[in-house]
């Protein structure tokens, strides 16, 4: 192909997408001039290089569009129907330059339909001028100011344009009309009515306009504009230096500039590591220098390849406009973060993905207007594409304020895909079945619209987000709105990794997914321990599911295999957590990830190859694939994992770990997993007998054991035990086997008859006794819950408990009772503060924060607003104990925030209070 | 099969690099040759079938290595000594292939080539590309793009 056509074609192309954005804005703010002018100019240059390059059919067609368009600037009135059109006439020339490239030559054929259609609306337009005066007069301001020229003569001139077409060097006559203009006249009347850019960018809001596009690179075009309005000469100027700053590079010569960099990259690695073996070498300082200015270049080598991610959102504000018109919606396309830079590598692939599900948003995302205004909501529909870094990541969400997806319709295809089982269905918490659309040909739209639902599209963009090391989620409220966040590496080429040893070989683990490194020791506070054979860490009150890389690699060697000691990386995958245990921590180093051979692609546990510094090759461990090895391995592990995720679920939906086991009965037990300080199995011949009790030395004490019902203490072999532990004291309770933790919604669905049983509950599939372990407690210690701090006057305090899940409820409320604490119980915030009203006097509160309806910060501020109770201490217990919650707690007036299983710390804090409030009274009373 | 992929000379000679795995004596087309090395460093892939021997680092180029005798189905080497390998390459990657030892450059002429018997081990025969008749000795002939032929799920398992 001929290199100016070539040349042609690529700056067209980019042209043309700017135009197509910058249409939409202009269909919104018909007044503002600069945009027109904008849009001029480009068509304006197509028009131009059309004629150079000797393609009519194309010429001709721009020509047309730049005269309507030209109309417009001379004050025509901007229609819905004219934009359309000449949208139209661009998708046609887009047309053109498609065959243009494929066949090298102008397709034959002819463009009069849309030609005299332009034709009509500038008569029409025109006549409209000519009928109303539409078209304001210029101000003859200026002195220097040419015969102001009336719009109608004008319209002929640029009728005498439409002869035949430039030929290089020329100007256009309207170009030359234009640079007077621009020059003479400071303020053309376009700009009264056009508001400042400024002003004009958060003025859309109050547009009818269909579709609004606030894009961010936009910002530029009024920059533009505004140079433009400087003065015609130093435009041109100001191009020509702008034009000189910048040139194009051929894509591959960057690829490969990138790849000796890289190279480059290696052998200094390798130098260094000769540099590290011999000390004191005069190669030392050079080397150092070399080391910095490699990592310079390699910087700078980087940056070329970086691109706003703007270039990939170009397309979107049309897409959505078109759809907006064709599904009959009314759509708003936020943008945000337009100018965050990623590679060009992980840009490419992202854009098919991006405006899948901006489509995906737009068609069943959002909802009618009908719909809409029926569920009162504002008739136009927002969806919100914003981009930000985060962490060597580039973030990119894609939220509308839509319907939110249809879990049951998820659900029913889940199951007719054959995906799931209904009963493993009824497990799954609402977060979990949505990702179900990420799988092969799922598509849940009714209706298969030419826009989307044809079963093809997220399990595509999973597999373009997973390729690039990428991870997706998506979380959806029903009636609210869905929102999808992408999280991408910046760049694929080099990363950092931690290079760690397992089984007798060195591998390297990405940095960017490893959130620190633990190093466990038996009897430390880090412990690996082991519930049947899955190894776990309980890591600041969490228990992390480990896997042994070396056991997960096959490659376990059997030697100096401690099962308690070890390096564990704590590696996050989307909001999975995980800890990979290793023999061995060496370095980072800026590793270049080299592909893996195609003979070895297919093992996911490994996402790459590299050479080291000292010349090995290793390989990269993938944590995706790790994480889907652990998900394999058995739903112990996951349920860490989307403990967090389940926080934030909605309703009801909270996930509890639960240790089941069995004690007793041939029915299994269950206690949450959060209660249970310790799994021990103690031989059998420690245990001994004391006071006709059972004992046993546990960490230099003697630790009562209690036996649950029916359940009779190994007199040989080990003895499995749970240990119930605070500061001073432990038990422990002996059961006959340790199941399984398991990650459930827990409800209760029968309360206990029995003692020491809170209830039943469904725990995988099976019915399953919940133990109270407020009823054991007293067995070791007959006043576990009555503390000498304790003070009798206790007896007289009442409290009132607000928390929705019943299990809380029945687990707190004998903690507190037995604490010497009246206790009274609300189902709901709405419940508790109707007991509030009642009448009822309470001398504390104590508040779960995760509530339906009205949750715990909203019930505090509601109780600091009332003026009956504004002076109510309120405490709250909460699973999300985070700073933010923290401060906002404080914010809504929460008296203190503890944790959801911290006894003694609730007991502590509610004694704190009364007492508080107790000295505050007396004072009253001295006063 | 592997004939077109012979460079003959005259149009009748072709020109086999010979190798020796487990005894056999073997031939590889000359053209497929990129070289031969010793293999350092060689960095074992967990997971990976049993006839990838690992990857190793060849001047800053990432090298998968086939272990030979695997792949022909020959019991493991227990002589202690160390292999060779032949550098291939095959749409853009290095492979080398672990040999025993390395032999001379043989020129023998086309028309001297023979099918495979039909009674060569099976194994064998998948990668063969035909025999030539040597003194004392059968040279077959290794055809270089079967030998790297290594079916994915194979090696999953």
């Amino acid at each position: 192909m001929d290199d100016l056509l070539r040349e042609f074609l690529t700056e067209t192309s980019e042209s043309l997408d700017t135009v197509d954005n910058q249409l939409v804005r202009f269909e919104q703010e018909p007044n503002n001039a600069k945009i027109l002018d904008n849009i001029f100019r480009l068509v304006h240059t197509i028009k131009g290089t059309c004629g150079f390059l000797g393609l009519p059919r194309l010429e001709a067609l721009a020509h047309a569009a730049e005269t309507l368009m030209g109309k417009f600037r001379d004050g025509m009135p901007v229609t819905g129907e004219a934009v359309t059109l000449i949208l139209t006439t661009i998708d046609r020339i887009k047309d053109l330059l498609a065959q243009l490239e494929a066949n090298e030559s102008e397709p034959e054929g002819e463009d009069r339909d849309l030609i005299s259609e332009l034709e009509a609306m500038v008569e029409r337009g025109m006549a409209a001028m000519a009928a109303g005066e539409a078209a304001p007069p210029l101000v003859p301001a200026a002195p220097a100011a040419p015969p102001a020229a009336p719009a109608v003569t004008q319209g002929s001139l640029i009728d005498q344009t439409l002869e035949r077409p430039l030929r290089p060097g020329e100007v256009s006559l309207d170009e030359l009309e234009r640079a007077f203009r621009e020059t003479a006249i400071e303020t053309p009347p376009a700009h009264e009515k056009a508001p400042e850019p400024k002003a004009a960018a958060p003025a859309p809001k109050a547009e009818p306009a269909k579709v609004e596009a606030k894009a961010e690179p936009k910002a530029e075009a009024p920059k533009k504009a505004a140079r433009a309005k400087a003065n015609a000469d130093g435009e041109v100027h100001e191009n020509d230096k702008v034009a000189n700053q910048s040139i194009r590079v051929n894509v591959d010569t960057l690829e490969h500039l990138m790849t000796m960099v890289s190279e480059l990259v290696l052998t200094r690695n390798q130098l260094l590591e000769i540099a590290r073996r011999n000390e004191d070498t005069e190669f030392k300082v050079p080397l150092q220098r070399l080391s910095n200015v490699t990592a310079e270049l390699q910087e700078g080598v980087m940056k070329t390849r970086m691109q706003p991610i703007g270039n990939a959102w170009q397309k979107l504000p049309r897409i959505v406009r078109d759809l907006a018109t064709e599904l009959g919606k009314q759509i708003e396309l936020e943008m945000h973060g337009a100018d965050t830079e990623l590679d060009r590598q992980v840009l490419d692939l992202i854009k098919d993905p991006l405006t899948h599900m901006v489509r995906n948003s737009a068609d069943h995302g959002l909802e009618t207007m009908a719909e809409r205004a029926a569920s009162g909501k504002a008739e136009q529909g927002t969806i919100r594409l914003s981009a930000y870094h985060e962490g060597g990541h580039i973030i990119i969400c894609i939220a509308d304020n839509g319907r939110g997806l249809n879990t049951e319709r998820i659900k029913t295809k889940a199951v007719a895909n054959g995906l799931v089982t209904e009963a493993e269905l009824e497990k799954m918490t609402e977060a979990q079945i949505h990702k179900f659309i990420f799988e092969p040909g799922f598509s849940t739209a009714a209706a298969v619209t030419s826009v989307s639902g044809r079963g093809v599209g997220m399990d595509v963009v999973r597999t373009n987000i997973d390729q690039i090391g990428g991870t997706i989620d998506i979380k959806s409220v029903a009636g609210e709105g869905t929102s999808v966040t992408i999280k991408i590496p910046l760049t694929l080429a080099i990363v950092s990794a931690l290079i760690v040893e397992a089984g007798g070989d060195r591998f390297a683990i990405p940095q960017l997914s490893v959130v620190e490194l633990v190093r466990a020791r038996a009897n430390s506070e880090h412990r690996i321990e082991r519930i049947k054979d899955t190894a776990v860490l309980r890591l600041r009150n969490k228990l992390l599911p480990l896997m042994h890389l070396k056991k997960l690699l096959k490659i376990d060697d059997g030697s100096s295999s401690d099962p308690e000691n070890g390096f564990i990386v704590v590696t996050q995958v989307g909001n999975q957590t995980f800890g990979i245990v290793v023999d061995c921590v060496f370095h980072t180093e800026e590793i270049v990830v080299k592909p893996m051979s195609t003979k070895l692609r297919h093992i996911d546990m490994f996402s790459g190859n590299t050479i080291l510094g000292d010349g090995a090759v290793i390989m990269i461990i993938d944590p995706n694939g790790i994480a889907k090895a652990l998900g394999a391995a058995g739903s112990a592990s996951q349920a860490v994992a989307d403990e967090h995720a389940a926080h934030h679920a909605i309703g009801g939906e909270q996930l509890t770990s639960l240790l089941v086991f069995r004690a007793g009965t041939a029915q299994p037990k269950a206690v949450p997993l959060a209660l249970v300080t310790r799994l021990e199995e103690i031989a059998a011949d420690k245990i001994e007998i004391s006071n006709g009790r059972y004992m046993v030395q546990y960490r230099d004490q003697l630790m009562p054991l209690v036996q649950m019902e029916g359940v009779s203490v190994q007199t040989s072999g080990s003895q499995p035990i749970l240990v119930f532990a605070d500061e001073t004291r432990a038990m422990g309770l002996v059961v006959d086997e340790i199941i399984d933790i398991v990650e459930e919604r827990l409800h209760i669905q029968v309360s206990g008859a029995k003692d020491g049983i809170l209830g039943s509950a469904v725990i995988k599939g099976q019915a399953t006794e919940v133990i109270d372990v407020g009823h054991f407690l007293p067995m070791a210690f007959a006043d576990w819950f009555i503390r000498k701090e304790m003070a009798t006057e206790a007896q007289t305090q009442s409290v009132l408990l607000v928390d929705d899940s019943p299990f809380f409820r029945n687990m707190l409320a004998p903690v507190l009772k037995s604490a010497g604490y009246k206790v009274r119980t609300a189902a709901s915030a709405i419940e508790g503060l109707a007991t509030l009203r009642s009448g009822h006097t309470f001398d504390i509160v104590v508040t779960d924060i995760e509530m339906p309806e009205m949750n715990g910060f909203e019930f505090a501020e509601a109780i600091r607003a009332d003026q009956n109770l504004h002076q109510l201490p309120v405490i709250a217990v909460s699973s999300l104990v985070s700073p933010a919650a923290i401060e906002r707690g404080r914010q809504a007036g929460l008296y203190d925030y503890i944790a959801k299983f911290d006894r003694p710390g609730l007991i502590a804090a509610l004694k704190e209070q009364i007492e508080e409030r107790a000295r505050a009274d007396a004072a009253k009373r001295a006063a | 099969m592997s004939s077109s992929k012979i460079e003959t000379t005259d149009g009748a000679v072709a020109e086999y690099v010979t190798a020796v795995i487990g005894g056999q004596l073997f031939g590889l087309p000359i053209s497929r040759v990129q070289d031969v090395f010793m293999p350092e460093r060689l960095t074992r892939v967990p997971l990976s079938s049993v006839e990838i021997a690992g990857v190793l680092n060849l001047r800053g180029r990432i090298v998968t290595v086939i272990d030979m005798r695997a792949r022909l189905g020959l019991a493991r080497a227990d002589d202690g000594k160390p292999p060779m390998a032949v550098g291939v390459d095959l749409r853009g990657e290095s492979y080398g292939l672990l040999i025993d030892q390395i032999g001379e450059v043989l020129r023998l002429p086309e028309e001297s080539r023979e099918e495979n018997p039909v009674n060569l081990d099976p194994r064998m025969a998948k990668l063969a590309g035909g025999v030539h008749r040597l003194d004392g000795q059968l040279m077959v002939i290794l055809d270089v793009d079967r030998v790297l032929e290594l079916a994915a799920d194979k090696m999953a398992a």
